[in-house]
């Protein structure tokens, strides 16, 4: 506002003439020099040039489960002292990354990437420190290992969690609306999305003013997860008027008017308030997002976890680390974030939050296969989250592109839910979304 | 900026009469060389302008350059991370201009301008009037309508983002407590900017209350006893003594608070609870500043953000110097009435 205010008044003067060409002369000399040390990238602003401890920071958004494995990564390590960043959604992460990007500074040493935006990143390989080593090949879940590898061979980042999907659900709600509650009996409910969606009909006809889901949004991600080519073709080329997209946007946008969806969207503030009103009654639950209810339905009885997902398996989420070049410290950046995603402390993540493994050797350790839930009513999640990877059988095309265009359908979404569009005009405002981003 | 106004305008400004710089002539009091008395004249004459370069030094590099640079890199092909490609032209202005979110843009920062600015002005100077009033604790309520204004805009925009949530927010329970129905404060467009403007309001009008209030204390008092005698009401005496008489600060917050009135950002965007935070599902609260940044982070060009800029900075010159003289118009008008009686 400041700067502005002396705009309009100096335009007014003919000094303005004057000055406007000594502003074109400064400024030819500045855009000169700005060139310069933009690409020498000298740096030396760390404040630790001196014999003190390398501190690095880690940069993370929504839970990751590291308070305590940092805590202990300081304690054995002083010459080597991590701090953490927190955001609290991928959406803010995600800008503040490419606005540091571009700027060229200003990014932590380690930076967590949702894994929805991998490919975006590999598309920007050079901007980040190859990871590549040897030792640490076969730690990952081969297509965890695949999505931070980029063309040429370099893993630009480690694999943290994955996320295979399993339904979290109200089972006090399930019995107010004569429903089973039991474990293996809902799980018997939703075998497809078609048995899921009509489970929910017969709900929302019996618990009026609770919905079936969460979002439209988080639904939506689900059932994107299991499609092989959703928005773009393995070229790369974008292909959003596919049928297979079509026909996921037509059902969803045709539950809304059924009462299935809360209309809310997903990571709000209303969204966040509807786990304490009961205003829903199941999610689809990837391993990180357990954490994320408890802490949303805090002190709410009757959340449980069942061994099913509509349509088989799916994969939403889980995350990498990656080390930026701007990084002044990429060598201890890299120990570290070797360190936190080897499977000793993955496997204290997923106690902490519930991020499920993506490391080969954290799958069949005790401490995840035989975890139980206290706040799902001692669901073995271990177990659950297990079989759901197990079953996941499709791994989803997603290309550079793929992050910018979910956030345009996520959108599209969000219109017809909140009612401010129908379906038909929110899908030609999508259509014209997606082709800005070329 | 007061300076500017007020030396056509004459007396009606004690406030903001700028200080004539001293033309003084020196002429051989004494047998000075030659040389000196050349020196001295320079000092007289040029001095004051080296004294304020500072600020227009200052104001080359941070006001200017990014200005200009910014008209630079709005006819270039110019990506956040890929830095500048080829010259364009006009392309990214014609692109801009076409994008439909354009024009609702510009539509919505217009309507959230007028809902907020003029409100606001009302309303703060009402407030200047009555703490211009010999009240006991005159500081403690002259700072207390400035509080709003030292809490963080992101802060407001929590705030207020959860007062006027659509669902589970206070103020539609408040609405159904009594018996009305909800307001969709995020998805009806003139709901959503209400709701805007009630938050730049809340933070602004205490700021601009003081400003007037500062123009107001110089008003001088005579005119007001004068005014009693002559039986004029405490009204008649605001309408026709204290406002006239502060033109100028009006003027200047008329335009300081367009300026920021259009530029406006912060609010909506917190505002704001779809993940992409364009403002809205549909961009029923996208501003023209958001604009700008849906294109240059969201969508990574900056091509088409510069130019998004420069239309709304035009848009900005265009509006101000509309207020300006229809400030002027007013303020003429009133100057009329008074000298008729």
């Amino acid at each position: 506002m400041k700067r502005s205010t002396r705009r309009p008044a100096s335009s007014r003067t003919p000094r303005v003439a004057l000055t406007a060409v000594s502003a074109l002369v400064l400024s030819l000399g500045l855009a000169a020099c700005g060139g310069d040390s933009g690409d020498g990238g000298d740096g030396g602003d760390s404040g630790n040039a001196g014999d003190g401890p390398v501190k690095i920071t880690i940069a993370t958004f929504n839970e990751f489960g590291y308070e305590d494995l940092i805590d202990e990564w300081n304690a054995a390590n002083p010459d080597i002292q991590v701090t953490q960043k927190k955001v609290g959604t991928w959406d803010d992460a995600k800008e503040n990354l490419y606005t540091k990007l571009a700027a060229g500074s200003g990014l932590s040493d380690i930076e967590a990437i949702e894994g929805d935006s991998m490919p975006a990143m590999l598309a920007e390989s050079d901007a980040f420190v190859d990871l590549t080593d040897p030792a640490l090949d076969g730690r990952w879940l081969d297509f965890k290992a695949k999505a931070a590898t980029d063309a040429d061979g370099h893993m630009i980042g480690y694999g943290t969690d994955a996320g295979p999907e399993g339904i979290c659900y109200r089972a006090d709600l399930f019995e107010k609306a004569g429903l089973p509650t039991d474990r293996e009996e809902v799980a018997a409910l939703m075998g497809t999305w078609d048995d899921y969606f009509a489970t929910g009909e017969e709900f929302v006809s019996k618990v009026p003013g609770t919905a079936w889901y969460d979002s439209t949004g988080g639904t939506a991600q689900a059932m994107l997860n299991q499609i092989a080519n959703p928005f773009e073709k393995s070229d790369n080329t974008i292909d959003v008027e596919n049928p297979d997209l079509e026909s996921l946007y037509a059902t969803l946008t045709a539950n809304v008017a059924k009462g299935l969806s809360t209309k809310l969207t997903q990571w709000s503030d209303d969204w966040t308030a509807s786990f304490q009103k009961d205003g829903f009654a199941t999610m689809a639950c990837p391993g990180w997002m357990l954490g994320v209810v408890a802490g949303n339905a805090d002190g709410v009885k009757g959340w449980d976890f069942a061994n099913v997902f509509p349509g088989g398996g799916g994969n939403w989420g889980g995350s990498f680390l990656v080390v930026p070049k701007q990084s002044e410290h990429p060598d201890e950046a890299k120990e570290f974030a070797a360190w936190i995603t080897a499977p000793e402390q993955q496997v204290k993540a997923f106690q902490a939050i519930g991020a499920f493994p993506s490391q080969v050797d954290a799958l069949d350790d005790p401490a995840v296969t035989e975890m139980t839930n206290e706040f799902f009513n001692n669901a073995p999640v271990g177990q659950i989250l297990g079989d759901r990877a197990a079953a996941i059988t499709v791994q989803p095309y997603k290309g550079p592109k793929y992050s910018d265009i979910l956030q345009a359908f996520q959108a599209a979404l969000i219109r017809v839910d909140d009612g401010s569009n129908t379906p038909d005009e929110s899908w030609a405002t999508f259509l014209s979304d997606v082709d800005q981003l070329s | 900026m007061t300076g500017d106004a007020a030396p056509d305008e004459g007396a009606a400004s004690p406030v903001a009469t700028p200080p004539e710089p001293p033309v003084v002539r020196r002429s051989g009091a004494r047998a000075a060389s030659p040389w000196r008395e050349r020196l001295s004249r320079w000092d007289v004459r040029y001095s004051p302008y080296v004294y304020i370069s500072p600020f227009f030094l200052l104001f080359l590099v941070v006001g200017m350059f990014p200005l200009v640079y910014t008209a630079v890199v709005s006819v270039y092909d110019w990506s956040l991370i890929g830095g500048k490609g080829e010259f364009v032209g006009l392309q990214n202005y014609r692109d801009v201009l076409e994008n439909p979110y354009f024009v609702k843009s510009a539509v919505n920062t217009v309507s959230i301008f007028v809902l907020s600015s003029g409100p606001q002005i009302l309303i703060a100077l009402a407030l200047a009037g009555l703490l211009d009033n010999a009240l006991r604790g005159a500081t403690l309520w002259r700072m207390g309508v400035l509080l709003p204004f030292v809490v963080a805009p992101v802060a407001v925009g929590i705030i207020f983002g959860s007062l006027f949530g659509d669902r589970y927010g206070l103020i539609n329970e408040a609405l159904n407590w009594v018996g009305l129905p909800s307001v969709s404060w995020h998805t009806d467009r003139l709901a959503s900017h209400l709701a805007i403007a009630t938050m730049v309001n809340w933070r602004w009008t205490g700021y601009n209350a003081l400003i007037l209030l500062a123009a107001m204390q110089a008003v001088p008092r005579d005119l007001y006893d004068a005014s009693a005698i002559d039986g004029a009401s405490r009204f008649k005496q605001f309408t026709r003594i204290t406002v006239p008489s502060i033109r100028p600060t009006v003027i200047f917050v008329v335009i300081t608070s367009t300026i920021g009135g259009l530029q406006i950002f912060a609010e909506p965007r917190m505002f704001d609870s779809t993940l992409a935070q364009n403002g809205g599902s549909d961009r029923q609260f996208s501003t023209m500043t958001m604009l700008v940044y849906d294109f240059g982070w969201h969508l990574r060009d900056l091509g088409r953000a510069s130019a998004t800029a420069w239309l709304l900075f035009l848009l900005i010159i265009v509006i101000a110097l509309l207020n300006y003289v229809l400030s002027r118009r007013f303020g003429a008008l009133a100057h009329l009435t008074r000298r008729r009686r």
